[in-house]
């Protein structure tokens, strides 16, 4: 059912920011599939978490109480959004920060680009950020010359390699370490060039190579986990530090937050502080969890902007099924638990959200038509719906874009006529008769003809039987 | 107990030795099987492939075939799964709300075989002979839309001479998704080959599930690579009994002399 509302939220715009697929999910799916090693690092990432998260998740009693605790708190953040939105924007005001509205990624990037220069700097350093990803900012300031630092290690990864993210976690989980040695020995001017590839020796590179810069850029821009409405408060919560530096050594800060990340109180925050490690990283307690509120004269930054951002969440929010996606709190434990994501990797969601969430949200921010593979891009299997921790029922929504989605003309006459078929129960019967595929297509249907040469391509049809069963039941 | 049979489009037409098997099943068991001849198909392809609206006469059919019984059975997870959670959807989006509580009475009258013998009838031993090697497939719509848990190895385990070999990796989806394995073959195959690996693994000559779909999927795999495994439903596990093991036999041994 679509429906056309006059002056109703848009979607996201063309041409600028990271939503849409540059081609269908089934072709950029191939790639990932034919890479090897690709596949080798995506299974032995996601095995490691999903072992991880799911005997920390264990250790709780009362998880699925919790869960139900954070759908209920974000339902009820999405069921007063403006309302809760004003309320935030009061506080931080009177914090001392500024608040911004930015209805598109094309208004956030004129309002972050805007802020930059008047603070006079070319050069800002970047806490890991969806938000930011999702508007393509780094593009949008490197048009005007001003070069943007990704801080978190693999964010640096991806920027140094020209690469996109592939997680929303770990966005260079499809990079295995030697890969990654590679990549700084490349593009860190100053690095050793006896540079091993251990874990720790890998991270202390990328430490020494933005250490200058967390001391000399005066003008930082993050994301946000959480916005609190009561109390005017941001929250971010990251495992190395780089976040906090971010947040506490610049001049100025300018946050970028969507708009669905706000809760209403300081204590829902209980809630998915708990929630969010254990179903991302399987920890117990991310090790930083950074919360500023406004302005303090004489500690940390001096100057701090908040923009607001819509791109499309309004949109979201305006369908009864889908709003669920707003829920989500970017723990990528849907991703962790895909079957498809795990072989396919996220590049092939051609979004900056990828996984099972990416397939119900970008399609929404975007709309339908601009993503339209992206909700087939699941078996229906379920698993990120027990994985979600604030329950988003992803199968559902799957499903019901689905139906929104435009659909290939003999498909829609195929299926048209299955289901006239199939309600008249003798021209069913007749239809089960003709329907010996594998006696059209030669033996085991190895011959059938596209669309369904995609299953005959790996797989034997089954030789249909001499009777059906209401043959045999007739005759018993 | 007098219980209907939904055979589901798929076992009626291709698969007809599963449902037949429930219904030999249940008729030992002491219970009167009825087969609603106007029956065809739940519309979960319809439903799943977006076309809810081409469903919906499919819902209003299967509503007026099943409402008349206390008790339905299906062979397959799946189908289970769209009657109870898809078809109250399904006639809400097109505004039958009169429509969609009768759906979901029949829905919560529907059950899933494993559901029905443990749940309703209350029997894990079913008196069943099977002497082979056997590894169970839960598949995905009876572990999360149904939620029927170990009923099925605890239906498994009771059969005589069946040796249960563990799936690594079992509650992963086997890649079959409807019109998911159509439309990303390629993705499809990629997880069936990891499900194939990891029923090779435990050297059973069987693989059982309780979904006709699944089996397809899995067993045309399996055949393509000429693995010697054979995929069979749950429902003729359950039906099969000592005395026929040896009529099998014996008809084998008449076929080859």
């Amino acid at each position: 059912m679509t429906r056309t509302f006059l002056g109703m939220p848009t979607t996201a715009p063309r041409g600028v920011g990271h939503l849409r697929e540059g081609e269908p999910f089934p072709a950029a799916a191939r790639r990932g599939l034919a890479d090897p090693q690709l596949r080798r690092n995506l299974r032995h990432a996601t095995t490691t978490i999903r072992a991880k998260s799911g005997a920390v998740i264990a250790e709780v009693p009362d998880w699925q109480q919790l869960r139900a605790a954070g759908s209920a708190v974000k339902a009820d953040t999405m069921a007063r959004l403006p309302e809760l939105l004003e309320q935030l924007e009061a506080a931080v005001t009177a914090a001392g920060g500024t608040v911004h509205w930015a209805v598109d990624a094309v208004e956030a990037n004129r309002i972050v680009t805007g802020l930059v220069r008047a603070a006079g700097a070319d050069r800002v350093m970047k806490v890991k950020s969806m938000a930011t990803q999702e508007i393509g900012l780094n593009e949008a300031l490197e048009a005007v010359g001003i070069e943007p630092v990704e801080t978190d290690l693999a964010e640096l990864i991806v920027q140094l390699g020209r690469d996109k993210p592939s997680h929303i976690l770990v966005p260079a989980i499809h990079r295995n370490r030697a890969e990654i040695r590679e990549i700084f020995l490349r593009e860190m001017p100053d690095v050793d060039p006896g540079l091993t590839d251990e874990p720790a020796v890998l991270a202390a590179a990328a430490r020494r190579h933005l250490r200058e810069t967390f001391l000399s850029t005066r003008v930082a821009v993050s994301g946000a986990n959480f916005a609190v409405a009561e109390t005017g408060t941001l929250a971010v919560v990251e495992s190395e530090g780089n976040g906090r530096m971010c947040l506490t050594l610049p001049e100025t800060l300018i946050t970028v937050m969507g708009i669905e990340k706000v809760v209403p109180t300081w204590r829902d925050l209980e809630v998915f502080l708990q929630l969010l490690p254990r179903a991302s990283t399987g920890e117990r307690m991310n090790p930083y969890t950074s919360m500023w509120t406004g302005v303090t004269p004489g500690d940390g930054p001096q100057a701090f902007h908040l923009v607001l951002l819509d791109n499309g969440r309004s949109a979201v929010l305006a369908d009864e099924v889908g709003r669920q996606a707003l829920h989500c709190i970017r723990c990528s434990a849907c991703l962790n638990v895909c079957p498809v994501y795990e072989r396919t990797g996220g590049h092939a969601y051609g979004s900056v959200y990828p996984g099972p969430i990416g397939a119900v949200l970008s399609p929404q921010l975007t709309g339908v038509a601009d993503n339209a593979s992206l909700p087939y891009a699941s078996s229906l299997c379920g698993a990120c719906y027990d994985a979600c921790p604030v329950m988003i029922d992803i199968p559902s929504i799957l499903v019901h874009l689905r139906a929104e989605a435009p659909h290939p003309r003999a498909e829609a006459a195929a299926m048209a006529a299955a289901a006239y078929t199939m309600d008249h129960p003798a021209l069913y019967a007749a239809a089960q008769r003709a329907a010996k595929l594998s006696r059209l297509a030669g033996p085991r249907g190895r011959g059938l003809p596209p669309p369904l040469s995609g299953w005959t391509a790996s797989r034997d049809l089954p030789e249909p039987p001499p009777q059906t069963f209401r043959q045999w039941w007739a005759q018993r | 107990m007098r219980i209907a049979l939904f055979v589901t489009c798929l076992a009626d037409t291709l698969f007809p030795e599963a449902a037949r098997a429930t219904v030999r099943l249940l008729e030992r068991l002491g219970h009167e099987v009825v087969f609603p001849e106007d029956q065809t198909c739940c519309g979960q392809m319809h439903v799943n492939t977006g076309y809810p609206d081409e469903a919906l006469r499919l819902v209003r059919r299967h509503v007026r075939v099943f409402a008349p019984f206390e008790v339905v059975v299906a062979p397959s997870g799946s189908c289970v799964g769209s009657v109870r959670h898809q078809h109250a959807m399904v006639a809400r989006r097109a505004g039958d709300e009169r429509l969609a509580s009768r759906a979901e009475e029949i829905g919560r009258r529907t059950y899933e075989l494993s559901e029905l013998l443990v749940d309703v009838l209350r029997v894990t031993d079913v008196g069943a002979y099977f002497p082979h090697r056997v590894t169970y497939h839960p598949t995905c719509h009876s572990l999360r839309m149904l939620r029927v848990g170990d009923k099925p190895l605890r239906l498994l385990r009771a059969v005589r001479g069946l040796e249960l070999a563990e799936l690594p990796e079992a509650e992963q989806c086997c890649g079959f998704g409807g019109t998911f394995a159509v439309k990303n073959a390629d993705t499809s195959t990629a997880m069936l080959a990891d499900k194939m690996r990891n029923v090779l693994a435990t050297r059973a000559d069987v693989c059982a599930a309780g979904d006709a779909s699944c089996l397809m999927h899995i067993g045309g795999g399996l055949s393509r690579l000429r693995a010697g495994v054979r995929t069979v439903h749950l429902a003729e596990i359950l039906a099969s009994t000592e005395d026929e093991d040896r009529a099998g036999k014996q008809a084998r041994r008449e076929v080859r002399s």
